[in-house]
């Protein structure tokens, strides 16, 4: 079965001559036709998405802020021809609602995008994962930024094993130009085979920038709501799944013939380079003069590429940016005796992102001289802002506390986890969007005294109000205190989608009003903070108390913009 | 030919001015480029940098190899030695000579002095100074670009003074003649 050749070249019509019928799969009906007019644009490659999305009949981008992630969005949020179509781009409480909202669109059979950080693939996958159960009417594409080296992330899990556990076609672009031309692909294969598309980008490409050839826009897709059932009721569901299960050799086809997985090929070497993603960068940096490369950035992995690999070479050598995803499934492949080395043999470091050092090094390439370390250096960490009423609370946490042997402060995700450095040391944990309430709770839960939970409002919004609620219902003995710098600040002041309700929800959660507590951190105000913060922690039950003062970068933005616009109404 | 920089400083030093310039220059000029950024987490006080590939050829991977950087361009004394592992053998250190102190075991300034005046090629400066003595306190980060200029050779300095008229032009007149001055006299400076 040939069905699918080719996702990149404008001139390569889909199915072009080989059109074969196949029950479930709709194909070559509607293949996105891309006139490039030669302009070059400078784009990072979270830019190069953004446009790609918009160019390709883009009406929804669905996202919650999370670095390497959040510049896709704020680029379509900002772009000229994205604000003329009233394409939607407001940010989304979190990564769930985004996904599902964007599924809704999908349904209603426009395209639509989903984007988020690695970690963000976690709280969207109830969600994800069944979105390729029901199938996709318009284009549905999830973006899924990766964190190699955890930059500025507390894990550095591989989003392509999300593709292969909701068994879904995968894109990886190597470069800003395919980030741009496989928006187009990704969003014409969901329609045709209608599953969702998972691209997985790492920082590396997200955050640097290269000249992009881009055309025009396209049209975007009229309202043509699904006429499937959806209802994934256990009848429908196993149908379905039987559906999804079908369509997978087309998935595989795809890979093999696709224009995004190429072989180059070099005489009098035996080394096989399996290069994935932005690894094929580091593999050409460093075999200027040739290598036998099978270049992939589509996946299900084309087995019969990578046999023909094997057989042509004495060894494997995988180079993936991230975790073995390829280098275990390639061990799959060829079978056991097969030499294959990568991040779990040890020829390229199991953690961290690649550098053109550590490829060069897994290809057994001399080095050459360097100089040693400075020997006058010192780590530079990020710190909270001086200002920034973040460090307020911690002035006033760390004061009150220190009362009580056995406290602890259990942290969130945020501007603010930067608390947990010195001077202040405040806290005890920080895990993932949200657990500074819950486990709060649970330590409450076993007897721990005084349980604190600091959280921000962007973060209490995303992951924090369901928690609470249980605390409430459990009349759990904590105190929780939401640091409310009115913004998403971490990734660059973006809209915090609970500003303005803060005691309002607390108050539906069922909070008692008395214990609901609104400081303004500032240094003279630490008498009253401090007072307020004992008062609430002696209190046997749900405290919230919520400092509440602008960012002071966003303050400062603002304060640019009123007084740029005052000036042109000069 | 090609010319790999590294950028670097402390967040919110401006850096990524320094990096729009040199790009919009490089793309006027028709070469390949690439600039790899930090952003994110970093950009609260820590260090920060950028790799900034020049090339007439194809380029392919977004950072520089270690023993690769031609010049390393930075705000920070400190901060230009944390890269020194990526600076070829025969490449260039430009930097600012005034230490940004936001670390308590920030190390002793005459032995960090020292230790890039033993290195081949360093040109360091008060940009600071200059910059306030041009009248544009601001302009430290262009004064450093001007230092940097005769070092990039990819791209000449009457280029790279283009460049910075065209993303200041925004601004008015008057803050790109500002920019230009602090450019030039870091140009000068460069020559002593």
């Amino acid at each position: 079965m040939h069905i699918l050749s080719g996702y990149d070249t404008p001139e390569r019509l889909l199915c072009a001559g080989e059109q074969k019928s196949c029950a479930t799969i709709k194909i070559c009906d509607n293949k996105t036709k891309i006139e490039k007019n030669n302009m070059k644009q400078l784009l990072l490659g979270d830019e190069a998405i953004a446009l790609g999305a918009i160019n390709a009949g883009l009406s929804g981008v669905y996202a919650y802020p999370g670095t390497p992630s959040t510049e896709i969005t704020e680029f379509i949020q900002s772009n000229k021809v994205a604000r003329e179509r009233g394409i939607h781009s407001r940010w989304c409480t979190n990564e769930k609602t985004a996904m599902e909202a964007a599924l809704g669109m999908s349904y209603a059979g426009k395209r639509a995008l989903v984007c988020m950080k690695h970690v963000g693939m976690n709280v969207c996958a109830d969600a994800f994962v069944n979105s390729a159960i029901t199938g996709v009417n318009g284009g549905l594409i999830v973006l899924a930024a990766d964190d190699p080296s955890m930059h500025s992330s507390q894990n550095e899990q591989d989003s392509r094993f999300y593709g292969k556990f909701a068994l879904i076609p995968v894109f990886e672009p190597s470069n800003q130009q395919e980030a741009y031309d496989m928006m187009a692909s990704a969003f014409d294969m969901s329609e045709q085979l209608k599953v969702p598309v998972l691209l997985r980008i790492v920082t590396r490409l997200a955050h640097s920038r290269a000249a992009v050839e881009v055309g025009e826009p396209i049209a975007e897709k009229t309202l043509n709501p699904s006429t499937d059932q959806w209802v994934l009721l256990p009848g429908i569901a196993r149908k379905k799944y039987v559906d999804l299960l079908g369509k997978q050799a087309a998935f595989q086809e795809a890979s093999e013939s696709s224009p995004y997985n190429k072989k180059e090929t070099a005489s009098g070497q035996k080394l096989g380079i399996i290069a994935c993603g932005i690894g094929y960068n580091y593999v050409k940096e460093n075999m200027g003069g040739g290598a036998n490369i099978l270049k992939i950035s589509q996946y299900p992995l084309p087995a019969e590429a990578i046999k023909k690999l094997a057989g042509e070479n004495d060894a494997i050598l995988v180079v993936e940016d991230g975790q073995p995803v390829v280098e275990e499934q390639v061990a799959g492949i060829l079978g056991a005796g097969y030499p294959i080395k990568g991040r779990l043999t040890g020829d390229l470091p199991r953690t961290g992102e690649l550098t053109p050092d550590s490829v060069a090094k897994a290809l057994g390439l001399p080095t050459g001289p360097v100089f040693d370390n400075a020997k006058n250096l010192a780590g530079r960490p990020p710190q909270l802002c001086q200002g920034c009423g973040h460090r307020d609370v911690y002035t006033a946490l760390n004061q009150v506390l220190a009362e009580y042997p056995d406290y602890r402060v259990f942290g969130d995700i945020g501007c603010y986890t930067l608390g947990a450095l010195p001077p202040f040391k405040s806290l005890s944990s920080c895990v993932d969007m949200g657990a500074s309430i819950t486990m709060a709770k649970g330590a409450a839960d076993a007897g721990l005294f005084p349980a604190v939970a600091i959280i921000g409002d962007s973060t209490f919004t995303h992951s924090g109000m369901t928690g609470l609620l249980d605390a409430v219902n459990d009349q759990s003995n904590i105190t929780v205190v939401i640091s409310d710098n009115l913004t998403t600040g971490m990734t660059g002041g973006q809209d915090s989608a609970g500003t303005n309700k803060f005691e309002a929800i607390c108050l539906g959660l069922g909070v008692e009003p008395e214990h609901v507590r609104v400081v303004v951190p500032l240094p003279k105000n630490m008498p009253e903070i401090t007072r307020i913060l004992k008062e609430e922690i002696e209190y046997k039950g749900v405290s919230v108390i919520i400092p509440r003062r602008e960012c002071i970068q966003t303050a400062a933005r603002h304060a640019r913009e009123r007084q740029k616009a005052k000036e042109a109404n000069k | 030919m090609k010319k790999d920089i590294i950028l670097c400083g402390v967040g919110g030093q401006g850096i990524l001015s320094i990096a729009t310039i040199i790009g919009e220059a490089a793309t006027k000029a028709g070469l390949n480029l690439k600039q790899a950024e930090v952003h994110g987490m970093s950009q609260r006080g820590g260090d920060v940098q950028s790799n900034l590939r020049l090339s007439t050829e194809p380029i392919y991977s977004d950072l520089i190899p270690q023993g690769g950087t031609d010049v390393v361009i930075s705000m920070e004394p400190m901060e230009s030695l944390r890269y020194l592992p990526y600076l070829a053998k025969t490449g260039t250190i430009v930097t600012s000579s005034k230490p940004f102190i936001n670390i308590p075991n920030y190390p002793d300034e005459a032995a960090l002095q020292a230790e890039l005046d033993a290195l081949p090629s360093v040109v360091k400066l008060d940009i600071e100074s200059v910059a306030k003595d041009a009248g544009n306190a601001r302009g430290a980060n262009m004064v450093l670009l001007g230092m940097a200029a005769p070092f990039i050779e990819i791209i000449s300095v009457e280029q790279l003074r283009e460049a910075i008229a065209v993303i200041f032009a925004r601004k008015g007149e008057a803050i790109v003649e500002a920019n230009l001055k602090a450019f030039d006299m870091g140009v000068e400076a460069s020559k002593k």
